[in-house]
């Protein structure tokens, strides 16, 4: 009872007018920065974090958690409609996105990811309130083999979401993570990788580059080459029997997808350094995995957008949680309000929830009313963006490529990654004719920096013995799945290879 | 597409050698008391990627891949004139940047891309082409505050006037 008066409190100060006024302008603003490629939540925060010492620090908090919110509500907008991923986050979500915009279907699309984030949110938003100080000690018991074990459990995802072919994939996650390596070793600080002794390498491969490479100029090109130019986007039509419609059909088909991603989302955004970017893969993976027909995964299924897009939402809110109860940030965002947290003179960790009461409930209350404005604005804007597929492609398709330049270069700064991202793109071109799965190579350039500091911590504890990952009790079971996922389509394929030779033979 | 196949897989067991050559710069083994070198991680994984390119060479000579079946062309006459017309626009896109500014080039790559990749009229090309580096420049520079490259010094008294409307 006590928590529902405190949360109760909490609500009733985010609804205060300035706090209010606040949540509208942080979750509008939110959305269109995650909307823009090569632009997400840690550029708004970052960006509008001076602007909030005009206003008290609780108001603060509440204005830059609200276009945290909006930002994670607006990945999925790329995603969709112009078929790249603006963040790691929403990479899961082109999967089937981008396909339903392209069978006209982007309005379903849109509500589904606006529907699922709200839940996720919730869900997210209850387990939060209810839950936080048992969950931040489960997160602190995972330690370096617990997280490479659950890194593991991602990348065995990848080899299930790449298809048929098997050995492309693994090349395509092995690529990403090498990728990923270049610059300097995170554990000695020496220069490794530095390709060709090309100076630009030094500062590593943001995973933008690869992203915006593949999905903004190779995917894009493959498009024209493969359509001759006559792309179907334009049938894209909305009305408000259109979108009650397209709500009916995302709920009968995106719940499962929502229920699994709002859930894992959470627990795996609650983890330190893991974030939302696992959380909304395995969920896509898990939704897949137990849908009635897999198969229409990756060809347009809503519950391909749910799963990812309540993940991202739901582990948003999870990362928040070690931020408030321990101090330790999940999230580049969420260490961008610890540091506006610290210079408001709040202390993160245990004490915070006694000694900073009134705020903490205020944020968490804003947490709520951020969602509400957060779908609310979301779903207002679903014209807009639909006006924009039904622009002839000869328009759309520049406009891709200038925002994938423009934005590819506010998000690094340096034209060498300009130059990394055009020959990735081309790369990307060629390596789709011969069904290479890139999205594994994306994610993995994302996950491979948790990955290896992870993994050789982990064998330094051990003196190298790798049994590590088996014999402690949270680390063991999650590997063990792992191996398991990995090593099921081997021989599925195995047993169907047999199973051919021997008709043959009969 | 067959030949393309066998030659995209030898080109990455290329890459996959270097990258495991350059690795060794730094450890590839256990170090004591240290653990992993510090190549070890991409040096293993390009190991692994190496293998991963001698099973596709062997679906390649089984059959078994489609691309490995199929004697298309791996692009037709449309495909190499869009590779030409699309990608090298983009190329000459991002080499503009450093002499026109990022804004600059956004313009000419918009324009060539409507007018004459698009046949749109000159007045949707034109509006597009003025309105979309303005839109770009007041958003980026102003609102994010993120500065693009500038060009060469001759576009300075543009940019002299549009800071003047920013600051």
């Amino acid at each position: 009872m006590e928590i529902l008066s405190l949360l109760g409190q909490g609500v009733l100060l985010s609804l205060q007018p300035l706090n209010l006024l606040l949540i509208l302008i942080g979750v509008t603003l939110g959305l269109f920065i995650g909307a823009m490629p090569g632009l997400g939540s840690v550029n708004g925060v970052a960006i509008l974090l001076p602007i909030t010492f005009l206003v008290p620090p609780g108001s603060a908090i509440i204005f830059l958690a609200a276009i945290y919110y909006g930002a994670m509500y607006g990945g999925a907008i790329s995603s969709i409609t112009l078929g790249i991923p603006g963040a790691s986050t929403a990479v899961a979500t082109t999967f089937d996105g981008r396909p339903l915009a392209l069978q006209g279907k982007a309005s379903l699309a849109l509500v589904t990811a606006a529907l699922a984030s709200f839940v996720g949110g919730t869900v997210a938003n209850v387990l939060f309130t209810l839950f936080a100080p048992v969950l931040a000690a489960v997160a602190l018991s995972f330690g370096p083999p617990e997280i490479f074990a659950l890194m593991l459990l991602a990348f065995a995802t990848f080899v299930g979401l790449g298809g048929d072919d098997i050995p492309k994939t693994i090349l395509s996650i092995c690529l990403g993570l090498v990728l990923g390596s270049v610059g300097f070793d995170q554990i000695s600080g020496a220069p490794r990788l530095v390709l060709f002794d090309i100076s630009g390498f030094l500062h590593g491969i943001n995973f933008l580059v690869l992203a915006i490479g593949v999905y903004g100029i190779g995917e894009m090109l493959w498009t024209i080459e493969q359509t001759r130019g006559e792309v179907t986007t334009t049938t894209a039509r909305i009305s408000v029997r259109g979108m009650l419609s397209d709500t009916r059909e995302s709920v009968k088909r995106g719940w499962r997808g929502t229920a699994i991603g709002s859930f894992l989302g959470f627990f795996v955004g609650v983890l330190p350094a893991a974030g939302a970017t696992p959380g909304s893969l395995m969920s896509y993976g898990v939704a897949k995995m137990v849908a009635r027909r897999p198969e229409e995964f990756g060809k347009g299924h809503p519950g391909g957008v749910a799963a990812p897009e309540a993940a991202n939402n739901s582990a948003s809110t999870g990362a928040m949680l070690p931020m408030l109860t321990l101090g330790i940030p999940g999230s580049p965002t969420t260490a961008i309000l610890l540091g506006g947290m610290v210079i408001w003179g709040l202390v993160p960790g245990p004490r915070l929830f006694v000694d900073e009461s009134e705020f903490v409930w205020g944020l968490i209350g804003s947490f709520y009313v951020s969602n509400v404005v957060a779908v609310a604005v979301n779903l207002a804007f679903i014209p807009l963006f639909i006006w924009m597929l039904r622009m002839p492609f000869t328009i759309l398709a520049p406009m891709i490529f200038v925002l994938s330049i423009v934005g590819g270069y506010a998000a690094t700064r340096d034209m060498h990654d300009m130059w990394l991202i055009v020959i990735f793109g081309f790369a990307a071109f060629f390596l789709r004719k011969f069904d290479y799965p890139l999205a594994p190579a994306v994610l993995a350039i994302v996950l491979g920096p948790i990955a290896e500091p992870t993994l050789r911590q982990s064998l330094l504890l051990s003196s190298g013995d790798p049994s590590i990952f088996f014999t402690r009790p949270i680390a063991g079971p999650i590997t063990i799945a792992a191996l398991v996922l990995i090593f099921l389509p081997a021989i599925k394929l195995l047993r169907r290879g047999r199973g051919k030779t021997m008709a043959d033979e009969g | 597409m067959r030949t393309g196949e066998i030659v995209t897989a030898g080109v990455l067991a290329l890459l996959s050698i270097y990258l495991m050559w350059k690795a060794t710069e730094l450890p590839v083994g256990y170090i004591s008391r240290e653990g992993p070198g510090g190549g070890a991680w991409p040096f293993w994984l390009s190991a692994i990627m190496l293998i991963c390119c001698a099973m596709i060479g062997l679906n390649w000579w089984r059959g078994t891949s489609p691309p490995s079946r199929s004697e298309e062309p791996v692009l037709d006459s449309y495909g190499w004139r869009m590779l030409l017309f699309v990608g090298g626009a983009i190329i000459v896109f991002v080499g503009l940047v450093n002499v026109i500014s990022m804004y600059g080039a956004v313009a000419v790559f918009l324009l060539y891309y409507t007018r004459f990749l698009g046949r749109h009229g000159w007045p949707l090309s034109l509006t597009l082409t003025i309105v979309t580096p303005i839109a770009f420049f007041f958003f980026f520079e102003g609102a994010m505050q993120i500065t693009m490259p500038k060009g060469l010094p001759f576009t300075d008294p543009i940019f002299n006037v549009l800071y003047e409307i920013i600051y």
